[in-house]
């Protein structure tokens, strides 16, 4: 093995990923007087925070009445009772509070006639527990991700964050069970770094990219999450795969659910508008997960569209085309670029695509990662905390809502400074780092960097997309996931076979690819094992051989573990937490779950 | 004398070619800048006969196809290929835009030549360092200030005054207008550059926002500002449609009306 050195940092805490999740992090940790560095793979403003559309859900009501009491419920209902209910009244308690933070520091918000934040609609937010939809969400344009995330890297300027660009992440360095900082890859020199710190604050996102069509971006794959597996702890619920309703067709890319809440609707062939049949309350602003099976639903029984009759059309060409350009520029553009369609004269074909991870690193609502160790399903990791869409804390249970993650990004971004500032002292002595808490990281490295197999990083990666695109989609079987346990056990299995051309560190694409995929091969290991296991139809995983909820077997999240040698995933579960954080709000029972 | 051949070594040389597959469909052929820092040397041109029916439309689908069956150290960078990240902007058939967005057809002539953003120190292939591109972004402040104490909800803003950042706030920091203009090129170390001041303006123009003075301070200086020639390159390749030269003539305006 070639020697690698190591070139040294010390901070009170080191944010990895510069997503929402990850400035808010930083720059309330770095706000509390903590010697804060944020490392991020792409240029802050680059992290696929940017590409979300529709808006940030709070119950400010500056469109109606609204309560924070009724934004739960809802979530609850959503997540179809997998959220654990201290967490979720933690987020939508704190929801509006965030949002006029967010406000104050110059996110450019549509507005009212009155000048107060403008709400549109989303799915599965109502009023007074489920009576009527309700606009909730606030937006800026269908380009609210992008002006929050402009904002908060402003934000982070003013605070004078500190900041490691396109540094890539390897691993956490771990001293028997607690975290100590991280290892990360400088592209632009090649050198390695070792960054030490007293917390480590994951806001790695989520890894869409496991699957061959995402909305999300290429650099989405789940760095954090493959770190934690690699350190010998489990992630949780990561079966529940969020596929959106409208990706474009073809390309992928998202049309915002937003645009259904402006007043589009989808139809079939017959040109039906279908959604009625399926959630006759809130038709066409039904969540994510119904929304997906029934438009799955409808193409399987021959009623989609398009010459090969593989898609739905959504359409907003009712719509006045002066809205269309004030509140949904960005998603016409989009239509017109990837579709070539005039969203004023024409709808725009779509297709279900995976969009979000409820899944994650398990949390607390304090942000703290959590495992279970023999009784104890709540045993806080030390030095260790995840945030945003790497994390499960679990405020989306097994559906998120729309509008629910960049306020859950902001909202557990503070809870992570606010605790950090709680418990750390600023300047604390740290243990001095031995070479063994590294050299995993440097095997690892050095290998993929000269792996001289014959599969090209490419091919492999086509071969898990292509097995999680058919084996874990919108419907499953026990049939098709035990293919796909099968089909990723094989691609674990061709890791060694695995060739990267270039053997340069400067900007080394091809090794950054690599060392992705392998961080995407455990998950996706961990998401149809997961899969296979649970026996039961709950929120965005439907089975077709268990179609109902099983409360009494399954209200319990999963763990899994990954072992990275031989590829064997090992399940073990906590229970959902069936009690809220305070007593304002008792625990909403479980019930059917009908729009 | 002006110099009209590049430095000696700067000079881009012919590359490799790397041939269409067997069995490969209609082809187009690429001519894609490369540098290894690693290896010294001369930059060159690498050509690609690249099977153009097995990749998508756009030069995002061509560069990724290229790397995942031609040749997989080709460097360059992308993240979200639906044009809100900004990665992904680099030169193509002479003209700076997103490689996500911009369609090979698109391109006029018979092959398409692709190479990193015009006058950016290069790190690698089609990687440019943007390093003082993203200092100068941060030298305008980009954040509200205020003095008067924050209200308890947000700050009322009327959807006249929100429009006033519609064409502003869009801006993706993709620096495709900055290095597309012959006055950055020169001045690049003095001269903020389009993208920088159309963010200005967007933190000028904020009725939020109570640092106009001091914003307009800073920029009352012979270079920072007033090199824009209003030779228009920006607003003519901005990928988002955005208008930096009418941005930055606006600015100039409340200079002048501060004084009148």
């Amino acid at each position: 093995m070639a020697t690698y050195e190591f070139i040294d940092h010390k901070y009170d805490v080191v944010v990895v990923g510069a997503g929402g999740s990850g400035l808010r992090a930083a720059l309330g940790c770095a706000a509390a007087g903590l010697k804060t560095a944020c490392i991020s793979k792409v240029f802050p403003t680059r992290s696929h925070t940017v590409a979300a559309q529709g808006g940030i859900s709070a119950s400010l009501g500056n469109m109606g009445e609204d309560d924070w009491r009724w934004h739960m419920y809802d979530t609850v209902k959503g997540s179809d009772w997998l959220g654990d209910q201290d967490a979720i009244e933690y987020l939508v308690r704190n929801a509006p509070a965030a949002v006029y933070e967010l406000e104050h520091w110059g996110v450019p918000f549509s507005r009212t006639e009155e000048g107060k934040i403008y709400q549109r609609a989303f799915g599965g937010m109502t009023r007074n527990f489920g009576e009527a939809p309700i606009q909730r969400t606030c937006a800026a344009a269908d380009r609210t991700g992008h002006a929050m995330l402009h904002t908060m890297y402003g934000q982070s300027l003013a605070h004078e964050t500190e900041f490691f660009i396109e540094y890539f992440a390897l691993d956490l360095i771990m001293d028997e069970g607690v975290c100590r900082g991280v290892t990360a890859w400088k592209l632009d020199d090649g050198t390695l770094h070792r960054f030490q710190a007293q917390l480590v604050i994951l806001a790695t996102g989520g890894y869409g990219r496991a699957y061959f069509s995402c909305t999300s971006a290429h650099t989405c794959t789940g760095d954090g999450n493959a770190m934690v597996l690699r350190a010998g702890l489990p992630l949780q619920d990561m079966e529940f795969v969020q596929f959106h309703p409208t990706g474009i067709y073809g390309a992928g890319c998202l049309i915002t659910e937003g645009a259904r809440g402006e007043g589009g609707y989808l139809t079939n062939s017959e040109g039906e508008r279908f959604m009625e049949r399926y959630a006759p309350s809130v038709k066409d602003l039904a969540p994510r997960d119904m929304v997906s099976r029934a438009m799955t639903i409808e193409i399987r029984e021959g009623r989609g569209v398009g010459p090969k009759k593989d898609h739905i059309f959504l359409h907003l060409d009712h719509l006045d085309p002066k809205i269309l350009a004030e509140r949904l520029p960005g998603i016409s553009e989009s239509a017109k670029v990837f579709s070539g369609v005039d969203v004023t004269k024409e709808p725009i074909p779509v297709l279900p695509t995976v969009h979000y991870n409820m899944g994650g690193i398990p949390t607390n609502f304090f942000s703290e990662v959590v495992t279970r160790e023999g009784d104890n399903p709540d045993k806080v990791v030390p030095g260790l905390m995840a945030v945003g869409e790497a994390a499960c804390v679990s405020v989306h249970g097994a559906n998120r809502l729309g509008s629910n993650s960049l306020i859950d990004l902001v909202v557990f971004g503070r809870s992570a400074a606010l605790r950090a500032a709680d418990t750390l002292k600023a300047g604390e002595s740290q243990p001095e780092l031995k070479p063994a808490m590294t050299d995993a990281h440097l095997a690892r490295f050095d290998k993929l960097r000269n792996a001289s197999g014959g599969t090209s990083t490419a091919a492999l990666r086509l071969e898990m997309q292509r097995a999680m695109q058919e084996d874990a989609a919108v419907f499953r079987t026990g049939e098709s996931l035990a293919s796909g346990v099968k089909r990723l056990q094989a691609v674990h299995d061709k890791r060694p076979d695995l060739a990267v051309s270039d053997r340069g560190l400067i900007w080394n694409t091809d090794l950054m690819e690599t060392l992705e995929l392998d961080n995407l091969i455990g998950q996706a290991a961990v998401t149809v094992n997961g899969a296979e296991i649970r026996t039961e139809s709950r929120g965005a995983h439907a089975r077709e051989d268990y179609p109902d909820r099983d409360d009494k077997t399954w209200m319990k999240h999963t763990l899994a573990w990954f072992d990275d040698a031989t590829g064997k995933v090992r399940i073990d579960y906590r229970p959902v937490h069936n009690f809220t954080m305070t007593n304002e709000i008792a625990y909403i029972p479980p019930k059917a779950r009908v729009y | 004398m002006v110099e009209l051949r590049l430095p000696k070594n700067s000079r881009v040389i012919r590359g490799k070619h790397h041939p269409a597959p067997q069995g490969a469909g209609k082809t187009k052929t690429f001519r894609v800048y490369r540098y290894d820092p690693e290896l010294g040397g001369n930059p060159r041109w690498d050509t690609y006969e690249v099977d153009v029916e097995a990749c998508g439309p756009m030069v995002l689908d061509v560069l990724i196809h290229i790397k995942n069956t031609m040749d997989p150290s080709l460097a360059f960078r992308r993240s979200c290929r639906e044009g809100v990240c900004g990665s992904c902007a680099m030169n193509i058939g002479g003209r700076n835009t997103l490689a996500c967005t911009h369609g090979w057809e698109e391109v006029p002539g018979r092959e398409v030549s692709i190479s990193p953003l015009p006058h950016m120190p290069v790190v690698k292939d089609l990687v440019p360092d943007m390093t003082l591109f993203y200092a100068q972004y941060a030298s305008i402040e980009p954040w509200l200030q205020t003095e008067t104490p924050e209200p308890q909800k947000e700050w009322v803003q009327s959807p006249e005054d929100r429009q006033k950042l519609d064409g502003l706030y869009e801006c993706i920091l993709c620096a495709c207008c900055s290095t597309s203009c012959p006055s950055y090129w020169w001045n690049q170390e003095k001269y903020l550059g389009p993208a920088a001041l159309l963010h200005a303006y967007r933190w000028l123009i904020d009725s939020r926002d109570e640092a106009t003075g001091e914003r307009l301070d800073e920029l009352e200086d012979p270079f920072k500002l007033y090199r824009c020639h209003t030779i228009m390159n920006c607003a003519q390749v901005c990928p988002k449609g955005l208008n930096p030269a009418k941005a930055i003539s606006e600015i100039k305006k409340m200079l002048v009306e501060r004084v009148v």
